[in-house]
């Protein structure tokens, strides 16, 4: 039953995506937003069930795929995101229905979204190297197609895939060197074959195949340093696109990492999860550090992405850590804690992507500091905005609060600890939890502050409007599910803690209480964030009942103090570059931005100034360090070896040759 | 513990408890007021002067600018309802308070950050270069406190082997020595640190001030007025008892009523008002002494309260 839900998910997909290439214009984004949402519901219905039960959907054919055929198994871990990518997904189709993106509804995005949307299904599902790497690739080019939508009229666009298209082919390059390398020594490509021999593997091969494995899922999680692709692709994509990726498609580095370290390498020594652990804490750091300077919106979005799938590394890797310490009962503490921020993340980041498409629908920009006064002319949608942004600062009783509450305690519970790479590791994961706590609350305090709040910056935002209902829903249901999970965390952490346990094949019981409270069993004290909510709910009401008893007298509308002046212009106000300049000049040493100060002076005479213009810019340290050098020497290389084939038969003749010989001494 | 305290007694726990910051945040906010001004060879306001000031203000005109939209009047209720949930389930007069089982240290951290949020939202929706100017810097010295604070917080949950407040509280009174640990001593300056920061005293801003290029606080809050304004007011003085308390409550456990009955209740109640004047009084004679410091140098200083915050997690593995 649920196999034939999986099949059934996969062939509607197709439809969706021969739909979309045949249908005509007129009918063309219903048809292919319903019957993608079709797929996912289907994807939904396997899901649930798989998480209910705990029966693996299986489904094997051996014609489909050459090199062994498509091998599909879905089991609780799987299914969890699936789950995940599925309500996302249902929420960006309906998204669609209202959204015009520059050359969206053209036939190839209509025939590649919802191909894209079935891979991000199908990918938890696969079941062997061969058909885990095709689902995989299917869902790099399809996504790099729909980031490609809009080239023509933006040439930023084409930049932003070529750093996606390098980026992603060589995370896939290196999946593929370590997915290999463990098939040929377990002696059989399917992923059951690889989990029953890697405990008889050399150590050498389990390190080898992790790091490699690791690179390639960090880099579609968008682990700093392979990041960089990140926050341009994820911007310029269209909107429901971008929501997507960012919500959907990064949860699948998590996703990988934890399938092969967990579960088909079965854990492993310290130092994998260490080096987890650092990159996660870097990411975190990194990213809300850029998040908190960003004036683009979608742009800071991004890079918060880094941020978050940085903060579920740190739980990823804590988790690793503490099994490998033999702490296995908080091992799935901070393993539940990491994927209930994945589920989160994507709740909270698909509803502000969603939202930010809709403000740039209506504006014609994302860059904040054109923005201002939306909440007034687009109450729904800015009302869902700053739900979004409750819930990603963590605030109570959103859900965001949640996970990281649980995180907290994971690593709160491992000290103290006689383990020297826990003593080092837990306090810096502390620091960075915290320290990334407090960049989060400034970033989205100036993402909705000075986009949804004040005076409009601009024409267009002053005449921005409501936008279709459509849109909205797509967000709200999103949003809404930020307040009710955080409110009722108790709906998803036993399914999370069920599709922890799966992976990790733990049989440790407990370890987290039963009912409406979060905490760990056998320590006093536990979140209620119900009760939290109604506390804060009454408490509200109860003061804005005294105030209105105190003071009947309508809200009186006046001019804004002015120092004196009778005039008020919104080039008054703080902007995004402003808000966040103090935070640039505290982190100056890190950020090292680039001012440039351009006076012209009057021709008569010097001393007086014709016209100043200042500019200033914050460029990514790795992408100026790293990969501009990395580009320039491949450059290089490339220039080398362009000057070997010269044309000469003579010289090609001596290659044949000497390939020849090489050869046989090889294989002699 | 649990189970020991009948329904009424936990009943007027707390609503002493609320009653008892609603009114003290004012006094003491006038005590040190009175402090400041007897140390600078003035007479001052009488101690009870900002409860008249509530008065006065619950009865003017509330006014808004004319482009904010309901999150400037939302902003004022939030921090003060923030503020009377932490003053609800702290255990301030007795280890096991109505819900104490859920007072969890994080989540009072995290709900003190809902009020600072809500009233830089509040401050950025006056549509004011003065509201922005104000909510940018309480965000960035905001953005390195509370990190140093959640910190702190973990350092000292972490002998409890729970954030749970009621319980450290209980443990540190049963295990005394405890209190003299090197991770206690590096935190309870942390703490420190950002009780200053946190609340806007000298010397990361000062409240009394009215110069423009200086304010962080006053910035924020500038056009409020009337019942608004003196939520505001309210809210801030609310925020820094409860502050004080939970700083008295953690590093000074003595005196919080461990077993039920009105002679313990009693001793709590004159425990916790001493300790809160005591600390009140000390602050008031700091920011005395000191000036306030460039706003470029805050963040060294609540970096530096986060440093001393990790340390204390540091040492919190050497001596368990």
């Amino acid at each position: 039953m649920t196999a034939d839900l999986l099949v059934a998910t996969t062939l509607v997909g197709l439809v969706a995506a021969a739909a979309g290439a045949a249908a005509p214009e007129r009918f063309r984004a219903r048809v292919v937003s319903a019957l993608t949402a079709a797929a996912c519901a289907c994807g939904l219905a396997v899901a649930l069930d798989v998480l209910r039960s705990g029966r693996a959907a299986v489904v094997h054919t051996g014609r489909l795929l050459p090199l062994g055929g498509l091998s599909l198994a879905l089991d609780r871990f799987g299914a969890l995101f699936v789950a995940i990518s599925a309500v996302v997904a249902i929420c960006a189709m309906v998204f669609r229905l209202g959204y015009d993106g520059h050359g969206f509804s053209s036939r190839t995005a209509s025939c590649v979204l919802p191909l894209f949307v079935t891979a991000l299904l199908l990918v938890p599902a696969a079941a062997s190297v061969t058909t885990f790497l095709f689902v995989w690739e299917l869902m790099a080019v399809t996504s790099l197609l729909l980031v490609l939508v809009d080239h023509r009229r933006r040439p930023e666009v084409a930049v932003a895939a070529q750093w996606y298209a390098v980026m992603t082919q060589f995370g896939a390059a290196a999946l593929l060197a370590g997915l290999v390398l463990l098939a040929t020594h377990a002696g059989g490509q399917s992923f059951a074959a690889i989990a029953s021999g890697s405990s008889g593997m050399p150590a050498w091969v389990r390190g080898t195949a992790f790091v490699l494995v690791a690179v390639g899922f960090g880099s579609k999680a968008g682990m700093v340093p392979l990041h960089v692709w990140l926050p341009r692709a994820h911007p310029e994509a269209p909107g429901p696109v971008s929501a997507l990726m960012s919500a959907a498609m990064v949860n699948l580095g998590v996703y990988g990492i934890v399938r092969v370290g967990d579960g088909l390498l079965g854990g492993g020594p310290a130092w994998w999860w260490l080096l987890v652990m650092g990159l996660g804490a870097l990411s975190a750091l990194f990213g809300s550090l850029h998040a908190a300077t960003s004036t683009d919106l979608k742009r800071l979005l991004a890079y918060s992405t880094t941020d978050n799938m940085g903060l579920v590394l740190l739980g990823v890797g804590a988790a690793g850590l503490f099994a490998s310490t033999g702490h296995r009962s908080l091992a799935l503490v901070a393993l539940v804690a990491a994927l209930l921020h994945v589920v989160f993340h994507a709740m909270f980041k698909g509803s502000l992507f969603l939202s930010a498409s809709s403000f740039q629908q209506a504006t014609g920009t994302r860059d904040l500091d054109r923005l201002g006064g939306l909440l007034r002319r687009m109450p729904v949608t800015g009302s869902l905005f700053l739900v979004g942004a409750g819930a990603i600062a963590a605030l109570p009783p959103l859900c965001g609060f949640v996970s990281e509450w649980l995180l907290l305690q994971a690593l709160l519970h491992g000290l103290p600890s006689s383990d020297p790479s826990l003593a080092i590791a837990l306090p810096v994961g502390v620091g960075v939890l915290a320290l990334t706590g407090g960049l989060t609350a400034l970033t989205f305090v100036k993402a909705a502050g000075i986009g949804l709040l004040g005076r409009p910056r601009g024409t267009q935002a002053a005449e921005a409007g409501e936008v279709p209902r459509s849109m909205w829903a797509g967000a709200g249901v999103l949003a809404t599910l930020c307040l009710v999970f955080g409110v009722a965390p108790s709906l998803v952490v036993p399914a999370v803690l069920d599709a922890a346990r799966a992976v990790t094949a733990s049989r440790v019981p407990g370890p987290l209480v039963r009912g409406w409270d979060v905490g760990l069993l056998g320590a006093r004290g536990v979140l209620a964030p119900g009760l939290l909510a109604l506390g804060l709910l009454v408490a509200v009401v109860l003061v804005a009942g005294v105030r209105s008893a105190l003071q009947r007298a309508a809200v009186r509308r006046t001019e804004a103090w002015g120092c004196g002046r009778e005039m008020q212009t919104a080039r008054m106000q703080y902007t995004a570059t402003s808000f966040g300049e103090p935070l640039t000049r505290v982190f100056e040493d890190v950020l090292t931005p680039a001012h440039d100060l351009d006076v012209s002076h009057v021709a008569e005479s010097r001393y007086y100034v014709e016209a100043a213009t200042f500019h200033t810019s914050l460029d990514d340290a790795f992408e100026r360090h790293g990969y501009r050098h990395a580009a320039s020497g491949l450059a290089w290389w490339g220039r080398l070896a362009r000057r070997v084939p010269n044309g000469s038969v003579h010289r090609y003749l001596a290659f044949g040759l000497a390939a020849l010989v090489v050869v046989l001494v090889v294989l002699g | 513990m649990t189970g020991a305290w009948p329904l009424p007694a936990v009943a007027a726990i707390s609503v002493l408890q609320v009653l008892g910051v609603v009114a003290g945040g004012p006094l003491l906010v006038g005590l040190m007021r009175k402090v400041r001004c007897r140390l600078e060879g003035r007479v001052g306001p009488p101690v009870h002067q900002p409860l008249l000031d509530l008065r006065k203000l619950a009865r003017r005109e509330r006014t808004r600018p004319d482009q904010a939209s309901w999150i400037f009047s939302a902003a004022p209720v939030v921090l003060v309802a923030t503020t009377l949930v932490i003053a609800l389930v702290a255990p301030l007069l007795a280890t096991d308070p109505a819900f104490g089982w859920s007072a969890d240290l994080f989540a009072l951290v995290y709900l003190l950050l809902v009020g600072s949020v809500a009233l830089a939202l509040g401050a950025l929706d006056t549509g004011t270069a003065f509201g922005g100017m104000g909510a940018s810097r309480a965000m960035t010295i905001g953005a390195l406190s509370e990190p140093a604070l959640l910190v702190a917080v973990l350092a000292l949950s972490v002998p409890a082997r729970s954030s749970n407040v009621p319980t450290i509280v209980a443990r540190s009174l049963a295990h005394p020595a405890w209190l003299a640990t090197p991770q206690r001593l590096l935190s309870l300056v942390a703490f420190l640190i950002v009780i200053v920061a946190e609340s806007g005293r000298l010397p990361v801003d000062n409240p009394s001030t009215h110069l423009e290029l200086t304010m962080v606080h006053e910035a924020m809050v500038l056009e409020y007025s009337g019942a608004d304004l003196a939520l505001v007011k309210l809210g801030e003085s609310m925020r820094l008892v409860v502050l004080l308390a939970l700083f008295a409550d953690l590093f000074v456990p003595w005196g919080v009523a461990t077993a039920p009955g009105v002679g313990h209740v009693a001793v709590a109640v004159v425990a916790i008002a001493a300790k809160v004047t005591a600390l009140g009084i000390a602050l008031a004679v700091f920011e005395v002494a000191v000036a306030k410091l460039r706003l470029f140098r805050v963040p060294e200083l609540t970096a530096g309260a986060f440093v001393l915050a990790v340390l204390a997690v540091v040492s919190a593995l050497v001596v368990p």
